[in-house]
């Protein structure tokens, strides 16, 4: 509970005694690269063999003659769009973004950099963490949107090279019936996951205390922790948001 | 300067003198202005004072020496980007680091980030500069170096300097006023030239821990 506590009195930290607005802007363009370029390739390559695995095992799992093949690639679609792109990508952010965020300021820490940005008169919480956490929310909707794309783009591949459906049955599923409230639910599911995963990276590697053994603890706390509050967020915002998707 | 041997609470004090630590009780002044009880922007005004050289440099990974001795002005100050870089070439020509604007930290030996160090505390004319170990981690020669150059600038900038330390030859050096901590508190305080008389029973255990002591003091 204390940590807690201690989270929330850090997220309000990040607002008050702000730099200047041009001082942030540079810092966010350099935190984009960081957060959000850097990990196209990542990203790109867990999207498409995501798409290509769930298209196979979803072929291979709906065999009844009086299902048609198309439905396949609508739930292909319906998994990406709800869980895969959202979900399982912020798992693998938190553990290449969230790892590096924790370590770079366990180690600003440590080595009291953080300690001489205070004495400078900044306020070293808004400072550094701020335009990590603006980043991630500008990036991460970003990297949702090109890994849903990769990920059926995956699965359109995988049904040309093995066959287990045509790929017009699978544009055709993709198309069939879209509930657009599912791309407006992934969007949100991705604002909330930026915000947990740079928010708790940020808060772990601040409050590094000792030495680099430390540091990678913290790290590591942070991978776990933001993990573990993604997947409680995705509960709560199923079990919230889940009826709206029949009425839409 | 204030010395003690190591947990004694130095590093702590000065911590709390420069605000990165709150005391549990008493006040800092800086020329009668009570900085412990001072809101934000007021510590903030009394900062753009303070230099600060830390026990391992503290200097930025992800910036070059240039950028490093620059981030001050960049901060508290709105000059030019040329006359920053003005006041930046002056101040590492003056520890003697003309050539190393584009070198990161990383590139960088002990004495070298130390003396960038001091010129990224001192770029912006502070009033106070409080060194904390400045010779830890030196050899005996790149020691005497920065001493020397803490010793000069005080001089030159007309700055208070408290330097945290406990390096007797260092102490005997520079030091022209000197408190003892042991165990948490102040227990002897005084000119160098009243060291070697001092009868207190922990400072003299501190001060003639060492053999080269002993002898100046049977000699004195």
């Amino acid at each position: 509970m204390e940590s807690i506590g201690k989270y929330f009195i850090f997220l309000r930290s990040l607002f008050t005694n702000r730099e200047s607005f041009q001082t942030y802007v540079g810092l966010v363009i350099d935190e984009c690269v960081k957060v959000g370029i850097h990990s196209i390739i990542l990203i790109a390559i867990v999207s498409i063999f995501m798409g290509a695995v769930t298209t196979i095992q979803t072929a291979y799992n709906l065999v009844s003659p009086l299902i048609p093949n198309y439905v396949i690639a609508e739930v292909v679609r319906d998994m990406v769009l709800l869980e895969l792109a959202p979900t399982i990508i912020a798992i693998i952010f938190a553990g290449k973004v969230g790892s590096n965020i924790a370590g770079e300021l366990g180690t600003m820490r440590i080595t009291e950099q953080i300690d001489a940005l205070e004495v400078m008169g900044l306020n070293s919480t808004s400072y550094l963490v701020l335009p990590k956490v603006v980043a991630t929310l500008l990036m991460y909707p970003m990297l949702v949107v090109l890994s849903a794309f990769l990920s059926l783009w995956g699965g359109y591949v995988a049904a040309d090279f093995t066959g287990v459906i045509t790929t017009q049955e699978y544009i055709q599923g993709i198309r069939n019936q879209l509930n657009e409230f599912m791309v407006l639910f992934a969007m949100i599911k991705a604002y909330v996951f930026a915000f947990l995963i740079s928010s708790i990276s940020s808060y772990m590697g601040y409050y590094t205390t000792g030495g680099a053994l430390e540091v990678g603890k913290a790290s590591t706390s942070a991978v776990t922790n933001s993990v573990i509050a993604v997947l409680c967020a995705d509960y709560l915002l199923a079990q919230l948001l889940a009826e709206y998707l029949t009425q839409y | 300067m204030i010395i003690g041997s190591s947990g004694t609470g130095k590093s702590v004090l000065l911590k709390c003198i420069v605000g990165l630590e709150k005391p549990d009780v008493g006040t800092v002044l800086y020329n009668g202005r009570d900085f412990t009880a001072a809101n934000r922007m007021q510590q903030i005004e009394i900062r753009r004072e303070i230099g600060m050289l830390f026990q391992g440099a503290a200097l930025f990974d992800s910036k070059t020496v240039e950028e490093n001795v620059r981030f001050p002005l960049d901060i508290l100050t709105n000059l030019t980007l040329d006359e920053k870089l003005d006041k930046v070439n002056q101040i590492l020509t003056r520890v003697g680091l003309e050539n190393s604007n584009k070198l990161m930290p990383s590139e960088l030996s002990g004495g070298m980030k130390k003396r960038v160090g001091i010129a990224r505390a001192l770029v912006n004319n502070s009033r106070y500069l409080f060194c904390d170990e400045p010779n830890s981690g030196l050899d005996p020669q790149t020691s005497i170096l920065i001493d020397h150059l803490i010793q000069d600038l005080t001089a030159e900038f007309k700055t208070t300097t408290v330097v945290v330390s406990h390096d007797m030859n260092s102490v005997m050096q520079i030091g022209d006023y000197i408190m003892f901590m042991y165990e948490g508190s102040k227990v002897w305080e005084g000119s160098k030239d009243t060291v070697l008389a001092s009868d207190t029973k922990d400072f003299n255990d501190f001060v003639f821990a060492t053999n080269l002591m002993r002898r100046i003091k049977d000699m004195s």
